[in-house]
């Protein structure tokens, strides 16, 4: 049926959703010049159809790393072959859909570098996520990478800073074994690693409280060890009077992610047909960024014409 | 004729048979030897004691091979050896190329060490030449952290001083707090109403000041709501900060002479899980409609969610925290925001005490204090950088030095 | 002595981690003091929970309103305490980790918790709109500064932001959006955000002050006055 058809079915779901967001906004704004309040579930409805009509008709956009993001694209991209590279889990699964592109793009890359990775993470839930990575990116797309050589996944540790500050001067005391029991003295990865300080670069994805701020305040700018960042978009202006010093670059919500991901794309043949999760989420909140726009110019609108009533009165 | 050369030229090849054996051995060994690779050793080794620690840390820094180059160069990599107590040496420690440094914290007070370095070749390895016998010492004092210190004692001394002139009766302004004085109004709105007063410290445990800050705010309103009888509701999702908030509102409803209003369901524990408390909290906010919202303490990513459903059920507001990422969901959708110190100095201000108010007043002291640092430092900074004035790099310098944190 | 003995273990911890950071044999003790903190809100849980499980028992045992919830919520306690106590579904049975992959634990973090988690935090996207409809209205210079800035962010975390100010030439690349909306997060919003931070910083150092001195008694319940 395709055949017969000059523009695909998805294409025609995302026309559909386009006319019917833009209609609606532009009928909302129409009613806004009499002064018409909008009720909170309009607004609702719309916000679900912005985010929902672009993940069910993919729409997506070219993207160009900011300077900000490429502060660690490129601190990886430098390091020499074998670096030490830890990459701390520290979110859950209601932060994931935002910072675990960012996890998965940055593991992706180092890996492609010929870099190792030290895995951990100081959130209980942030395990379940790293072995998603582990599953979904590091497994498949690197059979020749061996464990314990490469990469290794030290575990979860409760203690927040209290963690952090027995790591930056010795990961032992705090992680004897791997998360499944391995001694870190039987692994190749970490011969001569004792501490933080031993490290080449330290990742630290997250957004809550114990996060990056902690791993910046206690163990990067401390030991004097380059950090990058991921975060919640949220709590990206948080990170930056940290940058470009304490921290080398910050990636910021889904649309670090999305710049990061068009880097990888960009540079590395092998990247050009992998899942970019990032750059798909982006076409949801340009929608909806539009969406939220719209809505307060229309609030405003309401609020010019309402006074303008009432001084009219 | 028999040859009679033939004998001794035959002892001759004998004889020499071994010896041309041998020579080729040589010639095969001085050929190895002339193909071997051979680094020069690393220079300047020096250890030293690293300052301002317990004794159990030692500095070594070298000067690398300068056969150690990039990118190709023939050194392949360092072995540190040390010996302690004038026994063997051994090796501690290996590094790639281009290191020149090692911060040894294997060391003990008491013990006498000496190291040297080895530079590796594909072949060999070239040792550099013995340190000096060098003894860990301990400080007492970590004279790096005596800038801090200043700070500590000019800020701890200047509250000190105003808490004592508080105390003797001297009369200190402090600027209306608009939320702190909306308080009463709005606890007499929700007892008008008949309606409750929700409160809610934040989802972080006791060791967060913020929740402290909370909780001591929760002691004054307590005593407000215990005189109006109003009901009060103080979901948490700690059980340290469960305990705290009962014995802090049972405290309040006996000074208020009515103990027997009290009772410990007003403070119930949910659930340490972020997005689970919050929809516990929603619920609570929906079915039983408080009149007045607190959110008092340290917030993450639920603040909008809960203040956007405690402003869709018409509830009056009043929030603080000191996360500035949660700030501006505040200050959006609730009617009355604390901004970060404003929370801390909220319990100093409601209970108008002339020891708590001086401790605002020395808070005042401290940012007087940074206000001026800055703004030496950006001028000192932008001359510097612009002009190339030594006088000002040296004060930009300056207060780079004494305003960093690392060790 | 109830109230002395709380405010003299106050004073002598706050005073010697105050002292542990300038005495370097000693400059450790607060990772000490952390883990005991650790353990005492471990033991704490069982005050917790008890007042949970006490609470929604009362309420089903006399049929209050909304019982129904009640018993979801204690069966959903019980579920996942005994699943993870007992290792039900782990392969290497109940030595073996509690988060092995097909664990009932596991499953139920996977397929309830994680959604429901994400459910609740994909509200925010609801309500960031409903608030920036409300709020952003520009009834004054400030909030006319702030409505602008607003946009530009706004319009700079998408495509559109460069589609827009492209054609704009590189010796004024500063007035392309999406480098505005980088500049303002980086000079003006972090100018902000280190203002608050200081003041923040000084606000902790004074309540820290006074709890230590005990100036500040109201978190252990003050007697009347």
């Amino acid at each position: 049926m395709n055949n017969f058809l000059l523009i695909s079915l998805s294409d025609i779901g995302v026309i559909i959703s386009l006319i019917v967001i833009f209609g609606g906004l532009l009928w909302l704004f129409v009613r806004s010049i009499k002064a018409k309040e909008v009720d909170r579930r309009i607004i609702f409805i719309f916000i679900f159809v912005a985010v929902a009509a672009p993940i069910l008709f993919p729409i997506t956009f070219q993207e160009s790393a900011t300077e900000v993001v490429k502060g660690v694209y490129n601190k990886i991209e430098n390091l020499p072959a074998g670096s030490r590279i830890l990459i701390s889990f520290d979110f859950d699964p209601a932060m994931a859909p935002e910072v675990q592109p960012m996890a998965n793009a940055i593991s992706a890359h180092a890996l492609e570098k010929g870099h190792k990775i030290i895995f951990m993470s100081l959130w209980a839930t942030g395990q379940a996520l790293l072995s998603q990575t582990l599953e979904t990116v590091i497994i498949p797309q690197f059979p020749e990478k061996e464990e314990f050589v490469d990469y290794v996944n030290i575990g979860y540790k409760a203690g927040n800073e209290g963690v952090l500050n027995v790591i930056v001067a010795d990961f032992r005391q705090m992680f004897p074994t791997d998360v499944n029991s391995v001694p870190l003295d039987s692994m190749p990865i970490f011969y001569n690693l004792k501490s933080c300080k031993d490290l080449d670069m330290i990742v630290s994805i997250g957004g809550g409280k114990p996060g990056p701020k902690e791993w910046v305040l206690f163990v990067g700018d401390p030991g004097n060890i380059p950090m990058g960042v991921g975060v919640a978009a949220v709590v990206a202006p948080q990170l930056y009077p940290y940058y470009p010093k304490q921290v080398v670059g910050i990636l910021g919500g889904v649309k670090g992610a999305a710049e990061y991901e068009s880097e990888l794309v960009k540079n590395y043949q092998k990247f050009e047909d992998m899942e970019t999760p990032g750059l798909r989420m982006m076409g949801p909140q340009t929608l909806a960024h539009i969406v939220i726009m719209s809505f307060i110019i229309i609030g405003n609108v309401i609020f010019f014409r309402s006074r303008r009533k009432d001084g009219t009165k | 004729m028999k040859n009679i050369f033939s004998i001794p030229i035959l002892v001759c090849l004998v004889i020499s048979i071994p010896f041309s054996i041998f020579a080729q051995e040589k010639q095969s060994d001085s050929l190895i030897e002339t193909s071997k690779v051979i680094a020069e050793p690393a220079t300047s080794l020096i250890v030293s004691d690293y300052k301002y620690d317990n004794g159990n840390s030692l500095k070594l820094n070298w000067v690398p091979s300068i056969d150690d180059q990039l990118p190709a160069g023939k050194v392949t990599g360092y072995e540190l050896f040390r010996s302690v107590n004038g026994g063997g040496f051994e090796r501690i420690a290996e590094f790639p190329p281009q290191k020149n440094s090692f911060q040894d914290d294997k060391v003990e007070i008491g013990s006498s060490y000496v190291y040297y370095i080895d530079a590796l070749s594909k072949d060999t390895a070239t040792s550099s030449a013995k340190t000096e016998l060098i003894n860990p010492e301990r400080e007492w004092f970590n004279a790096g952290k005596i800038p801090l210190l200043i700070m500590a004692l000019i800020i701890a001394g200047s509250i000190f001083y105003f808490i004592e002139t508080a105390r003797r009766g001297k009369t200190l302004f402090v600027r209306k707090i608009a939320g702190l004085e909306a308080i009463d109004d709005a606890i007499g709105r929700a007892t008008e109403m008949g309606r409750p007063i929700l409160f809610i410290p934040g989802i972080q445990d006791m060791d967060d000041v913020q929740t402290l800050a909370g909780l001591t705010i929760l002691g004054r309103v307590s005593k407000v709501i215990a005189d109006y009888d109003t009901r009060i509701f103080m979901p948490v999702s700690r059980s340290l900060v469960m305990t705290a908030g009962r014995e802090t509102i049972k405290a309040a409803y006996q000074s208020a002479g009515r103990p027997d209003a009290y009772s410990d369901d007003m403070v119930n524990y949910i659930t340490d899980e972020q997005f689970g408390y919050v929809a516990a909290v929603d619920g609570i906010m929906v079915r039983e409609k408080p009149a007045t919202v607190f959110l008092l303490g340290a917030f993450f990513a639920e603040s909008l969610i809960l203040a956007e459903t405690g402003n869709s059920i018409g509830a009056i507001q009043i929030a603080g925290t000191a996360r500035p990422a949660q700030l501006p969901f505040f200050i959006a959708a609730c009617d009355f925001t604390l901004i970060g110190e404003e929370l801390f100095a909220a319990s100093a201000y409601l209970s108008g005490e002339p020891k708590q108010m001086g401790s605002l007043k020395g808070q005042d002291v401290g940012k007087a204090i940074a206000l001026i640092v800055i703004l030496i430092g950006v001028i000192a900074a932008t001359f510097s950088t612009a002009w190339d004035i030594a006088f000002m790099t040296s004060i930009y310098d300056f207060f780079t030095t004494i305003f960093s944190v690392s060790k | 002595m109830k109230r002395e003995i709380p405010l003299f273990i106050t004073f002598f911890v706050g005073t010697l981690l105050i002292i542990a950071v300038f005495i370097p044999p000693i400059e450790n003790i607060e990772k000490t003091f952390t883990l005991f903190f650790d353990i005492i809100a471990v033991f704490a849980f069982f005050l917790g929970g008890g007042n949970l499980i006490r609470v929604h028992v009362h309420k089903l045992v006399n049929g209050k309103k909304d019982w129904v919830y009640s018993l979801v919520t204690l069966g959903g306690f019980a579920l996942m305490l005994i699943a993870g106590l007992f290792k039900i579904g782990n392969d290497g049975g109940i030595a073996a980790s509690v988060t092995a992959e097909g664990s009932w634990f596991q499953e139920i973090f996977n397929y309830v918790i994680n959604p429901l988690q994400s459910t609740m935090y994909a509200l925010l996207a609801f309500f960031v709109a409903s608030a920036s409809y409300r709020a952003f209205r520009a009834k004054n210079k400030e909030a006319t500064i702030l409505l602008i800035a607003a946009f530009i962010i706004l319009l700079g975390r998408t495509p559109f932001g460069m589609m827009l100010t492209g054609w704009i030439p590189d010796s004024f690349s500063i007035f392309q959006i999406p480098n505005l909306a980088i500049w303002i997060m980086n000079s003006a919003n972090l100018a902000g955000q280190r203002a608050i931070m200081i003041g923040i910083g000084l606000g902790v150092v004074s309540m820290s002050l006074r709890l230590i001195l005990g100036v500040e008694r109201t978190y252990l319940g003050e007697e009347g006055k």
